[in-house]
C-alpha cells in the first residue's frame, strides 16, 4: 500500500515536470526567437567578444555578468565547510591515525607519487585557461582536491596542514572581494565587479580584464575548501559497528 | 541520426544504472552505479556541446561525491537493512 502510494505521488510530479519542460521547448526556433529571451542573448554574446575579448562565454556570464552570484555560490561552498567542520570537531583528537582498511601496496603509492604532480598541473591549466576553453575555477579546484585525496588514500601519514588551507582559503576570498571592491573606485560606471582593466586581445592568456585573476582565486578557494572537506572526513574514525 | 541513437543509448544507460542503484542491496555498488550515471552525464552534456558543465559533472559527479560516499560506506554498513527488519531488530535489543 505504501509503495503503490509512493508510485503514484512520483508519477504525478513527474507528469507535472515533463509537462512544463514540453513546454518550454528547448532548442525550438520559438525559443530561441522569443522577443524575452533574444535580446538578452544577443547582448550577452555580442558583449562578451566585442567588449570583454573572452572566447569563452559561459565564464564571461559567470564571473562578469552575475559576478555577484558567483560570489554567493563561494559563500555557500565556504559555508558548508565550516558546518562540516564544527560539526566533526567533537572527535577530532584521531587527527593522524586514519581508519584504513589496508595499506595501499607500493604500485599505488610509487604511480599516485607520479600522478599527483601531473593532476595539480591539469587542475591549475583548466583554471588559468579559465576564459579561453572549457572550465573555469570551481573545475580546476575539484581537480586539484582529487589530487591531494588520492595522495591522502596512497599514503596513510601524509597530512595536510589545515592552518595553511584557512591561509589560502582565505587569501584567494579576500582577493575575489577586493577585486570587486575596486571596481567601484576604477570602474566606468563604478560598480561591484566591473572590470577596471584592459581588455586585451581575443584568445589571448592575458585577456578579459579582471577575469583571470578572480578565477584564479576562486581555483585556489575551492581546492583549498574541497581538500579540507576531504581531510576531514577521511580522518573521521566511525564507531565499528557489528 | 547517429548522434540521436548515441544519445538514446547513453539515456537507457542512465536509467538503467539508476535503477541498479536503487534495488541493488549492497551499497558499495549501488554507490558505483550512481557513479556511471554521472559519467554517462557528463558525456551527454559534452554531446548536447555544454563542456562546462561536462567538466563540473565528471570532476564532481564521478571522482568527489563517489569517493566520500565510499568512504561514509567505509566507517558504516555496507548492507542495506530493510526497514520493518530494522525496526524488529531494535525492538528485540531492547
Amino acid at each position: 500500500m505504501k509503495k503503490v502510494l509512493v508510485i503514484l505521488l512520483l508519477a504525478v510530479v513527474g507528469f507535472y515536470i515533463s509537462e512544463t519542460f514540453f513546454d518550454i521547448g528547448f532548442g525550438n526556433s520559438h525559443f530561441v526567437n522569443n522577443e524575452v529571451i533574444k535580446p538578452v542573448k544577443d547582448t550577452y554574446l555580442q558583449q562578451t567578444v566585442q567588449e570583454l575579448k573572452v572566447a569563452n562565454t559561459v565564464t564571461s556570464i559567470v564571473v562578469n555578468f552575475r559576478g555577484f552570484d558567483t560570489l554567493g555560490e563561494v559563500t555557500v561552498l565556504f559555508l558548508s565547510v565550516t558546518a562540516l567542520g564544527s560539526i566533526l570537531y567533537k572527535r577530532r583528537h584521531h587527527v593522524g591515525d586514519r581508519s584504513v582498511l589496508f595499506s595501499a601496496s607500493s604500485i599505488v603509492t610509487a604511480g599516485s607519487k607520479l600522478l599527483f604532480p601531473a593532476i595539480v598541473l591539469l587542475g591549475t591549466y583548466v583554471f588559468i585557461h579559465g576564459h579561453l576553453s572549457p572550465g573555469g575555477g570551481f573545475q580546476g579546484g575539484v581537480i586539484i582536491a582529487t589530487g591531494f585525496l588520492l595522495m591522502l588514500l596512497a599514503y596513510e601519514n601524509y597530512s595536510v596542514s589545515h592552518t595553511n588551507l584557512a591561509i589560502v582559503e582565505s587569501l584567494a576570498g579576500v582577493t575575489f572581494a577586493g577585486v570587486g571592491l575596486l571596481g567601484f573606485v576604477y570602474g566606468e560606471q563604478g560598480t561591484f565587479l566591473e572590470n577596471f582593466l584592459p581588455s586585451g586581445v581575443l584568445n589571448d592568456l592575458f585577456s578579459g580584464g579582471v577575469i583571470p585573476i578572480i578565477y584564479i582565486a576562486v581555483g585556489f578557494k575551492v581546492a583549498a575548501e574541497l581538500t579540507g572537506v576531504i581531510y576531514t572526513v577521511l580522518n573521521e574514525k566511525g564507531e565499528q559497528n557489528g | 541520426m547517429i548522434a540521436f541513437i548515441l544519445i538514446s543509448v547513453l539515456l537507457v544507460l542512465m536509467i538503467a544504472a539508476a535503477i541498479y542503484a536503487v534495488v541493488q542491496k549492497d551499497l558499495l555498488y549501488a554507490v558505483i552505479a550512481t557513479g556511471i550515471i554521472s559519467l554517462v552525464l557528463s558525456i551527454l552534456f559534452y554531446l548536447l556541446q555544454a563542456p562546462d558543465v561536462a567538466l563540473t559533472e565528471a570532476t564532481i559527479g564521478v571522482a568527489l561525491t563517489t569517493i566520500i560516499f565510499v568512504i561514509t560506506i567505509r566507517n558504516t554498513e555496507r548492507m542495506e537493512v530493510e526497514a520493518d527488519k530494522e525496526e524488529n531488530i531494535k525492538s528485540t535489543k531492547k
